[in-house]
This record gives C-alpha cells, structure tokens and sequence, in this order.
C-alpha cells in the first residue's frame, strides 16, 4: 500500500506541475484548479504549524500547566480574542485594541532598527577612507561607494527643486541606481531560472528517469 | 488582431525554447567550473574559523518555492558546520522553514551519521512575529522556545544549558528568501547584540543585502542564488545539486541574453521603419 | 473612548519599546520582555483572523455561485482536508489529537499532512514561481531595449552580471593577463556588486530608513491613524 500511495503521490506533483505550466499556454481549468488548491493548501499549513508551534508551547501548555503562574497571558489571550471580532461588524471597533498595541509596537522597534541598522549603520559603513588600499582597483571603488551613495541619496531628496548645477549630483544617483537596477535584472534573471531548473529537474529525474 | 496573435506566437515560441535550453544540459551536463566569490569566501570563513563545540544558530526562513536556490546552500552551510564540530541550533521565522530544516538535516545526517539529536543539534521549529521574535530571542531564548518539536522542554535539552539569549551563539545563519529574513537578523540580532550573521538569500534578493557587506560587518558574506550555493559546494569538496545545475543556469543565461540582442535588432529596424 | 484609547494604546507600546533601547534595565526590560511575548500570541490570532476571512470569502464566491466556484470549493476542500490531517495526525514533528497516527503512516508511507506537503503543495509552489523564468525571458526579448544613455548603462550591467554569474562568462575571459584580470567578468561582476550597486542600494536604504523613522513616528504620536479605520 505504501509503495502504492508513494508511486500515487509522485503522480499527484507531476499533474500539479504540468497543471501549472499549462497556464504558458493559456489560461485554462487545470492551472485554476491547481491555484485553488495551492491557496487553501497553503493557509492550511500556516494555521497547523501556527497551533502547534506558537500557540501550544507559549500558550495553551502554559496555561494547563501553571495557570495561576501565568494568568498575565489571559491579557493577550483576551486581545487575541478582540481581535477576531474584526469578523462581526458591530464588535468591530473592539479589534482595535490589539491592533494599536501591534501597530505601536512594530513602530517603535522599526524606529530603533532602522535608525541603527539602516540609517546609521549605512552611514558609518560609508565613512571610510577610500585609499586605505593598496589595491587600486578598490580605490576607485571605493571612492565610486561614497559617491554613488551620497548622489544617490541625493536624488532621493525632492525637498528643493534640482536645476542647474543641483541637477548634476542627482543625474549621477540616477546612473548609479541604473547600475544597481541592470544589476538586479541580472540576479533576477538567475533566481527565476533557477526555480525552473529545480522543477525540470524534478520531471526529467524523479518522473521521467532521464537523468540520474 | 494579427499583431497580438504574432506576438502571443512569439511568446510561445521564447517559452519553447527556454525549455529546450535548460533541459538539454540536465541531460547531458557539460561540466564547467565555477569561481568562488568573495561574498561566499566569507561567509565559508565565518563557520570555517568557528571553534569546535560552540553553539551556532541556522534559521530556516525560506519556503518550498526557492528551494532550488537555497536548500543546496542550507546541505551545505549544515554540513560544513557539522564538519567543524559545531552544535546546531535550528529555527524557522516561515512556517514552511520547518519541513525544509528537516530535509536539510536529513541530507547533511547522511554524512554525519554520529550526530546526535539534542546534543550536536536541535530544532526548534517556527515562530510568529518576524523581527519581534529576534527581539524576544535576544532577551531569553527560552521564553520564545519553551521547548522543542517534539515537546522536550527546553532545560532539558543538553546543548541548550549553556544558550541564554542570541548572545550565547557564536554566530547566526539566516537562509533567508524574503521578510523576515537576513535583513531581520541583522537588523535585531548583529546590531544591538553582536552576534554575528552570515547566510544565503535567493538571486533577487541579494543586490538589496550587499551594503550590509561592508566595513561595519552588519553582515558576514553573503550567499546570493544558485552559482553561489555551487560556490561553497566547491569550498567544501561536495559536488551537490548547485554544481550539477549550473550547467543548465549558464545556458540560460547565455539564450537570455540572445533574447535581449535580437529584441533590439527587431526594435532597431521597427524604429527605422516607423522613421521612414 | 472607542477610538482615543486604542491611539493612547499605540503611544505607550511604541515609547516603552523607544525607552527600552535606551534603558535596558528595570522596569523597561521586564516590561518589554512581556509586550514582545504578548504580541507573538497577538499575532497568532491574527493569521488565524487572516485565514478565518479567507474561508469567509470563498464560501461567500461559492454561495453566489460566482465564476469559477468550483475551483473555489476545490480551494476549500483542500484547505479543510491539509487541516483535518493536521490537526488528527499532527505533522512529521508534532504528535495530533491520534498521536502519531503509526497504522495511517504504514499504510501513506508519512503521515498524511507530510503526504500532502511535499506532494500537492511543494510541487505546487516551486512550480507556481518557476513560471517566472518564462516571464522574465519573455520580458528581457520584449522590453529590454536601448532607448538611452541610462537604458545602455542597465542593459551593460545586466549583461555583465548574466555573463559573470555563469561558468560559462569565467571561461570567456580566462585568456586575460595577470594586469587585465579586473575585467575578468566573474571579477567585473563582482566589482559592480560591491561598489557602485551597493553605492545605489544603501542610498535606497538610508532614504526608505528615513521615511520608515518619520511614519512610525506619526504612529507613535497619533498623527497617523488609519490604520484604526474610520472614526466610528
């Protein structure tokens, strides 16, 4: 049987696979079908790795196990439970609560992090000497990351009209940002190429037996 | 109309031979060699230089979707790590990081039989909340892992005795492709604490990641795509799966680039044709 | 009532954590200790929120009979099925309400949330994004012209990163002397990676850090409020 449901199982990948790759062709019921089946797969996942990998160990196994120790958790339980009345629209409002306090809370801690990991941490990495180097080529790289970056933010800064010879640091942020975008086609390129590798792989070795 | 139907038969025609040009090389491989990169130097130096015995932490934060791209990186991050005798800490900031942890362990356990769970490596599984989850792990470990999978508290676990916070690691891998993810870690982990972080990231990600290579050593190396995961493959010895694909990847690359010429010699002439 | 004190909410939160940074010792540590424990539980429900809508809204297109309700029924069952098996047998890691489900894994071979996993949605999803390649490919034939003197920088550098991120674009240029090995393409990539690409990302990053710093700002002082809806 189990040899049976594993030869079963290697069919069901490969109706998925082609399922999906028909949409190349047109859209059709297949590749519809295949997408539906993905979306409700996939929420069901999140909700059972959600149970069992936050809500049993940080909650329920600390309230059946010392209820009286951890009665401070009836507080989030409670916001938690706010927070599915989004779903009736008179208890709406209530959903509020817990929502505020998330919203508060991630920006208070995107303030401080960005501010250190982003801000300032992005600026100190910038403030180098650029010929600290023996290598030349590093120099004029170097000196290339301190210009690109300073023109670069540059052009980010639309408080003032940039005409004249304010225009020229931000035409160069510009060319800088062109380099990093053709750069990023290139990475995209490989990243998606990459996927489809993985999935003819998948075909021509586990289903076909093409290659080894 | 037969405009659009030219182009929706030139669309299938690229789609065709895309397809043509990457299996052609999964069947008959060529065999080329890959350069190693600075960026996966560094992060190989990072586990490379470890002590044996520390506690390291790898986080699983990647889905099925980039397997290609990063599960090599993760059999091979895992087994260099196991090679220098460091003890392992697994956790997930996706859900989906769980499953992938564990085919990650099942391959690199394959080489390192004598490894054992709870002593040389432990998995932690998934938890909510991204960044706030980092935050959390860097003021007690326990508190966010109360125990493991399979319910083994966290006190109990023999590795774990010394692990307070994320300041007791010696150094955090995030495989990472997307939020949250190396930024995260760098952001809640290697800032305010210290603990360094290196890791592997998919190819779209990791133009965004490379200024936080930098002097500041926000981040230690970076491992960006396939070619990168074939990259430490090579430092490591290991003809894994990243090797095996590149063939097909540089293929790819090379028709994409075919493409790119003749769209604009075919952009070139309709220009001078709408000129004339 | 039902709007000031969620915004009083928001304050406290997002100064306690501010405060904190500054002062990690008591009470601040303790305090932030509980509220990052708190909002790990909070977010829980949320995703449960997100998947409960979810459910909402395809028994809503089924009801209707919208276009395409089969394939939303489809998306139901699966979504009740991959859960039931979850929640009954647990997952490769964690026991479920049948524990470990030993006779169904003799007979699927894994248990039957495992089965579904890497045989429905593994194939799925990697599938679902690799179409991508064909977009991309598509794209690069379509739109990837040169118009200007901006569109040859990109086109050169993308050709350049391609090239050097291959085996292939090593062999290429492997003939150059000691003196010209910078232009090797593998070395070329790798230098518009370090520098002018991470020159333009980190102005990105400083300038999106900027605004980042600013909005949480307004959140944190009730400037900015829509994320709580109307004032009803």
């Amino acid at each position: 049987m189990s040899g049976f449901m594993t030869t079963f199982g290697l069919w069901l990948s490969v109706f998925f696979t082609l399922s999906i790759f028909s949409f190349l062709y047109k859209d059709n019921p297949f590749y519809k079908l295949s997408e539906q089946i993905f979306v409700g797969l996939s929420a069901a996942y999140w909700l059972v790795y959600l149970y069992y990998s936050v809500m049993v160990p940080n909650l329920f196994n600390k309230l059946f196990t010392d209820f009286k120790g951890n009665l401070i958790l009836l507080i989030p339980t409670a916001l938690g439970l706010m927070m599915l009345l989004r779903l009736i629209p008179k208890a709406q409002w209530l959903s509020r609560y817990p929502i505020a306090i998330m919203i508060g809370t991630s920006a208070g801690i995107n303030m401080v992090r960005y501010a250190k990991t982003d801000l300032l941490g992005q600026i100190s990495a910038t403030m180098i000497n650029p010929f600290a180097s023996d290598n030349v080529i590093t120099v004029i790289g170097n000196i290339l990351l301190i210009v690109g970056t300073i023109c670069g933010v540059y052009f980010f800064y639309f408080s003032k009209k940039q005409e004249g010879i304010r225009a020229v640091p931000s035409k160069l942020g510009i060319w800088f940002l062109m380099i990093s975008f053709g750069a990023s086609f290139g990475y995209t390129v490989m990243a998606r190429i990459s996927l489809l590798i993985g999935r003819l792989e998948f075909l021509l070795k586990d289903w076909l037996h093409i290659i080894k | 109309m037969s405009a659009n139907k030219n182009t929706q038969t030139e669309r299938r025609i690229i789609y065709l031979v895309l397809l043509v040009a990457v299996a052609l090389p999964l069947i008959f491989p060529i065999g080329w060699k890959t350069e190693v990169s600075s960026y996966t130097k560094m992060a190989w130096e990072l586990i490379e230089n470890t002590p044996d015995s520390s506690v390291v932490l790898f986080s699983f934060d990647y889905d099925p979707s980039t397997i290609t791209e990063i599960q090599p990186m993760a059999e091979a991050m895992l087994e260099h790590s196991f090679s220098r005798n460091q003890k392992i800490i697994a956790v997930a900031l996706w859900p989906q990081g769980v499953q992938m942890a564990d085919q990650a362990f099942t391959v690199a356990l394959k080489k390192y039989p004598e490894k054992k769970y709870g002593v040389d490596y432990v998995n932690l599984g998934y938890k909510v909340a991204g960044i706030v989850a980092i935050q959390a792990m860097g003021k007690s470990m326990q508190e966010v892992f109360p125990s493991d999978q399979s319910g083994t508290k966290y006190e109990n676990i023999p590795m774990l005795k010394k692990v307070k916070t994320l300041k007791d690691v010696a150094y955090i891998c995030s495989l990472s492709s997307g939020t949250p993810g190396i930024k995260e870690w760098v952001m809640a982990a290697r800032d305010p604490l210290g603990t360094p972080v290196t890791g592997g990231t998919t190819a779209v990600s990791a133009p965004g990641l490379l200024p936080y290579v930098n002097s500041q050593k926000q981040l230690y190396g970076l491992l960006g795509g396939l070619k990168a995961a074939s990259e430490y493959e090579t430092l490591i010895n290991k003809i894994g799966s990243a090797t095996i694909k590149m063939d097909a990847q540089s293929i790819a690359h090379l028709l994409i680039l075919v493409f790119i010429i003749i769209g604009n010699i075919k952009a070139f002439y309709s220009r001078k044709r709408g000129a004339q | 009532m039902k709007y000031k004190i969620p915004l009083v909410f928001a304050f406290v939160c997002g100064i306690l954590v501010v405060i904190s940074e500054f002062i990690p010792h008591r009470p601040f540590n303790m305090l932030i200790t509980t509220l990052q424990d708190w909002f790990m539980i909070i977010s829980g429900f949320a995703i449960l929120l997100g998947q409960i809508s979810l459910f909402q809204a395809n028994i809503k297109k089924i009801k209707e009979k919208n276009k395409d309700w089969p394939f939303y029924l489809a998306g139901l069952i699966s979504f009740t099925v991959m859960l039931i098996f979850g929640l009954l047998w647990g997952t490769q890691e964690y026991r479920g309400i049948f524990g470990q489900g030993e006779k169904i894994q003799a007979t699927v071979g894994m248990k039957p949330f495992d089965y579904l996993f890497a045989n429905a949605f593994m194939p799925l999803s990697s599938t679902m994004f690799s179409l991508l390649a064909f977009f991309i490919a598509s794209a690069a034939y379509r739109a990837f012209i040169i118009r200007s003197f901006e569109s040859n920088l990109l086109m050169i550098t993308a050709v350049i990163v391609m090239l050097g991120r291959t085996s292939f674009g090593g062999m290429l240029t492997s003939w150059l002397p000691e003196g010209l090995k910078f232009l090797h393409l593998p070395n070329l990539s790798d230098f518009i990676m370090e520098f002018p690409n991470s020159a333009a990302q980190r102005a990105i990053l400083i300038s999106a850090a900027l605004g980042i710093i600013g909005s949480s700002l307004r959140i944190i002082l009730g400037i900015e409020r829509s994320y709580l809806g109307g004032e009803k």
